[in-house]
Parts: C-alpha cells; sequence; structure tokens
C-alpha cells in the first residue's frame, strides 16, 4: 500500500484532535472565565441581601426569587399538561395524519425563537389579559415556550417504551390508565424527567422575552402581579451599563452553577434510574 | 372501565387545550403580522433594505441578510468543530475518555446566551477590532459567539448517531484495510449522516433564534453587511430592540418578521422531517 | 391523579391572578410603577431609594426601555409614570400630562484617547450623518470614525436628532446600542468611537467634547451657552393619581433637586 493514506491518517487525527482540543478548551475558558472572575465576589450576604444603588451594591436575593418563580412557575403549568398531551398523543389515540401534524406543529412550536413568545406574551398576557409586567405574565409566557419542549421529549420517551410491555400489562388484566401510569410512565420516566428539566435550564436562561413580560423592576416581588428581575437579565443590566462588572461577573457564576447543577443532578438521577429499571442501554 | 374513560376525557380536555393555545400563538403571530405584509407587498417587506419606523417603511433585507450570514457563519464554525470533535470522541478517543466527556458537553449545554455575548464583548469584539479591523461588532463576531453556543447540541446529537453505526461498518472497513480516517468520513460519516443533518439542522434553528448575544456582539446597524467585518443586525436582534415601545404599523411590522421567522423554522423542520424519514426508510434496505 | 390536581390548582390560581389583576393597579399598597428613559433611569433609581427610605410603606418600581416605550406603558397603564427625556410632541401633549423634573445637557463624548476635543455642531452633523468618515478630516488621527446611535425609542436619541442632525438622518451604517449605558461602555472601549449621551452620565470615563466652542458643563447650561439641553420629564396620563403625584411631588423638593445636581442634572427651574 502506498505510504500516502497513512500519512494523510496521521496529519487528519492530529487535525482532528487539535480540533476536539480547542473546542473542549473554549467551552471550559467560558465557564473559567465567569467562575474567576465571579465566584471571587459571591458570599452569603451576595446571596442573600437586596441590590442597593441599582445593583452596584448588594446582593441578588431578589433576582434569584424571582428566576425560581417565574422560571418554576411556568414549568409547573408546562410540564403536567405536556406529558398529559403526551400521553394522550401516543396512548389514547391511533396515531396517524391527525397526531403527525400535531407532532410537526410542536416541532415547530419548539424551534421558534423565544423572542417570538416574548412579543406573543408582551402582547396578549401583559397587554390585552391586563396582566401588566409581571410574575405571571412571564411565568405565562415561559409555560407556552417550553410547552411544545416537553409535549415532544415526553412524546419520544413515551414511545420508546416497547409494546411488549404493553401488551404484557393488559394480559395481566389493567386498564389502559394503570397500564399508563404503573408501567409506560414509569418506563419512560428518565426520558420525560430530563425533557422537564431541560424546558427548566431553559426558562431560567431566558433574558429578552421575560424582560419583556415580567418587566426589570429591582425589588423582590411580593405577589404575582409585581413585576421583577431574573437573573440573566439582572446580569446583562449590570454588564451592559457598566454599572458594576464584578457583581455582574458574580451574578452569572451564580447563574452558570445552579444550571450546572441543576443539569448534573439529573444527569446522575437518571443514572440511578436507569440502573434500577434498567430500561436503557 | 368508567374510570378509563373519564380519565380518557380529562386527558383528551387537556391535550385539546394545549394544542389549542399553542395553536392559538401561531395564529396570533399570523394575524397580527400577515396583514401589513399583504399591504406593503411581500416583496417590497422582503426585500426593501430601508427599515424606517417614523416614516412607514418596513423593509428588512438587512436583517434577512445579517440572520443569513450569521446563521452560515455559525454553522461553518459550529458544524465543523462538532463534528471533529463528534468524530474525535467517537472514532479515536478511549471509550473512558468519551464517557467522560459526553456528559461534560452536555452540562455545557447550559449556559445562559447573556453569558456567552458577554464573553464575547470582553474578549472576542475587541480581538477582532484591534487584529482583524472593523468596529470589532460584526458578523464574525456573532457567527463565532453563536457557534460556540451550538457546540454542545449538535456535538451531543452528532455523538448519539455516530454511536448508532453499528460496529461491524466500523470492522469491515478497518478489515479490508482502510485507514481510521478512511473509515471515518467514508463509511461512518455516511451512515451517521441523517443524524447529523438533523443535529445541524437543529443548531441551525438554535441559531437563528438567539437574540441577546448578537445584539450584544453584532452592533445592530441598519444597513446591509457586506462581509464578515460588517456590523449586522438580525430578524430576532430587530424584534428585541424594537418590541418594547412599537405600536399600530410598527408593531405588526415586527409581528411580520416573526411570521417570517416562523415560515423559516417550518421550512427547516420539513428539511429535517424529509431526511429521517429517508433515514428509517434507508434502513429496510439493510 | 397528580398531574389533574396541578391543572386544578393552576387553573383556580389564574383565575384569582386574573381577577384580582384588575383590582391591583388601583390598589395604593401597589408599587409606583415608573418606567421609561434609560437616560433618567439612574437618576429615578436614586431619588427612588431616598423616597423609599423617608416613606418605609410606599414602593417605587424604576424600569427602563426608552422615552416612547415609558409614554406608551403610561398610555397602556403598565406604568403610573413614564419617564421621558425630551419635549413632548403636540399630539402626546394633549394625551399626557408632563412634569419637569430636571434638565439634561447632552454631551457628545469620545474615548479619552482620542486626541479631539472640540467639534463644531456643522462637523457633528457631518459625521452622525456619515458624511465625514475619518478622524482626519475634524483634526483627528487617521482613523475611521465608528458611530453609535441609540434605538428608535430613545428620548436621547429624539434629542439629538431635533437638536443636531435637523433634518439630515443619522447614518444606516451607525451601530445601534439599546440604553446610555451600552453607549458609554462601547465609547470606552473603542478609541475610535464617538456616541452621544446625558451630560449627567458622562463621569470621568469619557470626554465631553466642546461644541462649537463651548464647554460641555452644567454652568454653561444654566448660563444658556451650551445649546444641547432637553427637559426630563415625569409624565401621566391625566393629572396623576395620588401615589404617583406624591413621588413626583418628592422629587420636586429642593433636596431632591439638589441630589440630582450633584449627579450632573440642572434643576428643573
Amino acid at each position: 500500500m502506498s505510504p500516502r493514506p497513512i500519512v494523510l491518517e496521521r496529519i487528519v487525527v492530529a487535525l482532528l484532535w487539535a480540533v476536539a482540543a480547542m473546542t473542549i478548551g473554549v467551552l471550559l475558558f467560558i465557564v473559567g472565565f465567569i467562575l474567576l472572575r465571579g465566584l471571587p465576589h459571591v458570599s452569603w450576604q451576595f446571596l442573600t441581601e437586596s441590590p442597593q444603588k441599582m445593583g452596584r451594591e448588594g446582593g441578588i436575593l431578589p433576582m434569584i426569587v424571582s428566576s425560581a418563580l417565574v422560571a418554576g412557575l411556568g414549568v409547573l403549568i408546562a410540564a403536567p399538561i405536556g406529558v398529559a398531551t403526551a400521553v394522550y398523543l401516543t396512548e389514547y389515540t391511533r396515531g396517524g395524519r391527525v397526531t403527525a401534524v400535531i407532532r410537526f406543529g410542536a416541532d415547530c412550536l419548539a424551534g421558534i425563537p423565544s423572542i417570538i413568545f416574548g412579543l406573543f406574551g408582551f402582547v396578549f398576557f401583559a397587554i390585552t389579559l391586563g396582566l401588566g409586567l409581571c410574575v405571571l405574565s412571564g411565568a405565562l409566557t415561559l409555560a407556552v415556550m417550553v410547552l411544545p419542549t416537553v409535549i415532544r421529549t415526553s412524546e419520544e420517551a413515551i414511545r420508546a417504551v416497547p409494546d411488549a410491555y404493553r401488551e404484557v400489562s393488559y394480559g395481566l388484566g389493567s386498564t389502559r390508565w394503570q397500564m399508563v401510569t404503573r408501567v409506560v410512565l414509569r418506563s419512560a420516566l428518565p426520558g420525560v424527567v430530563t425533557g422537564v428539566v431541560l424546558s427548566l435550564a431553559r426558562a431560567l436562561e431566558e433574558t429578552a422575552a421575560v424582560m419583556l413580560t415580567a418587566g426589570s423592576a429591582l425589588r423582590m416581588p411580593s405577589s404575582l402581579l409585581d413585576s421583577c428581575r431574573v437573573l440573566p437579565l439582572h446580569f446583562y443590566l449590570l454588564a451592559r451599563e457598566g454599572i458594576s462588572m464584578d457583581k455582574a461577573y458574580a451574578t452569572a457564576a451564580v447563574l452558570v452553577i445552579v444550571v450546572l447543577a441543576i443539569n448534573f443532578l439529573t444527569y446522575r438521577l437518571m443514572r440511578r434510574f436507569i440502573g434500577k429499571a434498567g430500561q436503557y442501554v | 372501565m368508567k374510570q378509563d374513560r373519564i380519565i380518557s376525557a380529562i386527558l383528551m380536555g387537556l391535550a385539546l387545550s394545549a394544542i389549542l393555545g399553542l395553536s392559538l400563538i401561531a395564529v396570533f403571530v399570523f394575524k397580527e403580522g400577515v396583514p401589513i405584509v399583504l399591504r406593503i407587498g411581500a416583496r417590497d417587506f422582503l426585500l426593501s433594505a430601508e427599515w424606517n419606523p417614523k416614516e412607514g417603511l418596513f423593509g428588512i433585507r438587512s436583517m434577512i441578510v445579517g440572520s443569513a450570514m450569521v446563521t452560515l457563519g455559525a454553522m461553518l464554525i459550529g458544524g465543523t468543530f462538532s463534528l471533529g470533535l463528534a468524530l474525535v470522541l467517537t472514532q479515536f478517543a478511549p471509550p473512558r475518555l468519551t464517557h467522560v466527556l459526553k456528559p461534560v458537553i452536555e452540562l455545557l449545554a447550559g449556559i445562559p446566551s447573556v453569558v456567552y455575548g458577554f464573553v464575547g464583548v470582553q474578549t472576542l469584539v475587541p480581538f477582532i477590532r484591534e487584529h482583524l479591523g472593523g468596529p470589532g461588532l460584526s458578523v464574525l463576531a456573532a457567527s463565532i459567539v453563536l457557534g460556540i453556543m451550538v457546540l454542545p447540541t449538535i456535538t451531543s446529537i452528532s455523538v448519539d448517531a455516530l454511536q448508532a453505526v453499528p460496529r461491524s461498518y466500523w470492522e469491515g472497513s478497518i478489515a479490508l484495510g482502510a485507514t481510521r480516517w478512511q473509515t471515518a468520513h467514508r463509511v461512518m460519516l455516511r451512515a451517521a449522516r441523517s443524524g447529523i443533518i438533523a443535529a445541524v439542522i437543529l443548531g441551525m434553528g438554535r441559531a437563528v433564534g438567539e437574540t441577546m448575544a448578537v445584539i450584544m456582539v453584532g452592533g445592530n446597524t441598519l444597513a446591509v453587511p457586506r462581509g464578515p467585518l460588517d456590523p449586522v443586525r438580525t430578524l430576532t436582534a430587530n424584534i428585541a430592540l424594537e418590541m418594547g415601545y412599537a405600536t399600530g404599523a410598527h408593531r405588526e411590522a415586527l409581528f411580520a418578521t416573526g411570521v417570517t421567522l416562523f415560515v423559516f423554522i417550518m421550512i427547516l423542520n420539513t428539511v429535517a422531517l424529509a431526511v429521517s424519514r429517508r433515514r428509517s426508510s434507508g434502513a429496510a434496505f439493510r | 391523579m397528580v398531574q389533574r390536581i396541578g391543572r386544578d390548582a393552576a387553573a383556580a390560581l389564574l383565575a384569582l391572578a386574573v381577577t384580582s389583576g384588575g383590582c391591583h393597579r388601583q390598589d395604593e399598597r401597589s408599587p409606583v410603577s415608573v418606567i421609561g428613559s434609560t437616560s433618567i433611569q439612574p437618576f429615578a433609581e436614586l431619588l427612588a431609594q431616598e423616597y423609599e427610605k423617608k416613606h418605609p410603606d410606599r414602593k417605587v418600581d424604576v424600569q427602563g426601555g426608552g422615552s416612547t416605550a415609558g409614554l406608551q406603558a403610561v398610555a397602556s397603564g403598565l406604568a403610573d409614570i413614564g419617564m421621558c427625556s425630551r419635549e413632548l410632541s403636540p399630539e402626546e401633549a394633549r394625551e399626557f400630562n408632563a412634569v419637569t423634573i430636571a434638565r439634561d445637557g447632552l454631551a457628545v463624548v469620545v474615548n479619552h484617547a482620542n486626541p479631539v476635543d472640540s467639534l463644531s455642531l456643522e462637523q457633528i452633523r457631518g459625521i452622525f450623518s456619515g458624511r465625514i468618515r475619518r478622524w482626519k478630516e475634524v483634526g483627528g488621527t487617521d482613523e475611521p470614525i465608528r458611530v453609535i446611535t441609540r434605538e428608535e425609542s430613545s428620548g436621547t436619541r429624539d434629542c439629538f436628532v431635533h437638536l443636531v442632525m435637523r433634518d439630515e438622518k443619522i447614518s444606516r451604517e451607525a451601530l445601534v446600542q439599546e440604553s446610555s449605558g451600552a453607549v458609554k461602555e462601547l465609547v470606552q472601549g473603542n478609541p475610535g468611537a464617538i456616541g452621544y449621551i446625558s451630560l449627567g452620565l458622562v463621569g470621568k470615563e469619557l470626554k465631553a467634547v466642546r461644541v462649537d466652542g463651548v464647554e460641555p458643563t452644567p454652568e454653561k447650561v444654566l448660563a444658556g451657552q451650551y445649546k444641547l439641553v432637553r427637559p426630563l420629564l415625569f409624565v401621566t396620563k391625566g393629572p396623576a393619581a395620588p401615589k404617583a403625584k406624591d413621588f413626583i411631588d418628592f422629587v420636586l423638593l429642593p433636596e431632591s433637586q439638589q441630589a440630582l445636581e450633584a449627579e450632573g442634572l440642572i434643576r428643573a427651574r
């Protein structure tokens, strides 16, 4: 065999390793950049105090609470509805054209830029329904935004459950509902939960749409109808306006750690679940 | 059995209201956006580069070109690096390394876009300005930032696609005397092609939809960008910048921009659907 | 089961929220919502904190969005007070009540590294319209000029166009930033950049050029020599509601006006 393929192979493989290293390097650099500059400024006071002087001093407690409220409520509304819809679409319908159309629609909506949901939420929830700029408007907007994703991922997870499981369940004399809850959902749980957690992560990082529907007020929201400022928005405003770079980095660090922690915990939980039930590879 | 029927009805009610609700959004956006496109004429709306709401001019060509250039750039940069990484992880790296790195990459998918944008403004934009020219806020900056943002997504889906290719393909190719690289790109990539295309399409969808990062590193100029070092305003940035205060025809024009994005995503998803259908029919051959 | 309970709870919550939403706006205990100009925002936040210190049971929420966004928020009921950093148009004056809370100079700012520190109005107009493209043409180095402007909602932009640009349009190639702070950050980081922001926001990080030879200081503004001045308005729909009026009155008190002056603004009268 002529030496050329081997030489080419060496070069290309070296290149590929370089590309891979660069890629991982860049991703780690970004996380490191934020954490290195932000963590030194994160303290217990920072996490439990309210901002002073537009955020130049003080902490980010209201923002943490706001993020938890807006994203949490949004996912709390979307998750049950989304999973129920997925269950209905897979277990209670006969499939076919209508389901395919709905699936396509959900896919499209899952891919729509989030800003469009923000536009919709601003005009519909804040103005038309009269809710104004508040936690509830933000949460409802986020709910509709993540709903398609929850439906699709839940549906994929449920469809992946082998039919044999369903047949055995029926064979043992269960009702459809029993089969769905005790067999199908239990097997599909890792996939469903992953989808919900992914939606939570997406809801937590959403900035523009939440700013337009929940506003950017600095205070701790005392009701669902108060305007509030979520973490990524606070970071954006602090950094953009040059109000305080230290606080900005610190806010970003908190946000990154929260999202990484959520993803990591889910990953570990799923490993345990899958280990127990032995569903997937 | 009666309980089953009640539950079935409840589920149907929930599902229908969810579907209705989601369709409401699509209908709403189209209802608000389509009239103005009809009024101005689709050609003027899409092809005119004059965006001047105060004078009633709503041409979004600058933004369409902007979005297109930025997305293309992001796909070129993000796509090649993701694929390279995916190849290395599945074909050339020891399995234990892959086992550790894959979840790490997936974790990194959760970093908020404003963080990427900010790091880009602090590091990338000055770099481009000082070493490559232009104001730094540019198509290139946006492409790089977006490319990096979609890296985790494209990589992990491509890795899944490559890992799904039967091991026998690899072994057969090597047994025939091919080098690893030849096997990788002539056999494995080809076999995983549809999964990789799906990954790229998904990444493209994410890149098109990104707002905050592009506002921060793009420059938001109204002129049509002529090169990678020119500043740029994307369709999403346009909506985000003007949404807060637009009324009347201006707001309708923003919804129309939303319709444009909607249509584009529908096209993307149709392509993805066609590709995946080809995949399942192709598999029937084996 | 759990899904159904969850759904029911959510529906009840939603119903409760929507019905109470209507009354919430007029509730005296709800915060005074102040929305609008990002130029006024830092000063409004400062005064809001002082106000809340004096009246612990009252709350004021200040948000940005731009002058026009502020006016619309007031019109649609989203806000109690709109912050507007420009004069109202005749149609707007018919729809809204405006109170001048301060006056502000409009500064044209460049990077400290830029040798240029004086420009004529005509030159500024030429730069921002794109006719003058390199710093060399106005006495600086041979570098391209990076024009930075605000988004269309901005009252600052409206003022600038009204006072400086007159009939010429700002260049389409100008970089658009969505707040004064962002403009400031950009000019700080870019030696060839030029932008316009509120005089009170210039600070030490930027250089404000002399316009037609006149230094941009509050004294020169008061003396009428520095011509780029605009009123900072608090706008309400019709006469102000009691809680809004209370805050506006507070802002007009001598101590508040002094606080604004200390920050670089000029008092209302």
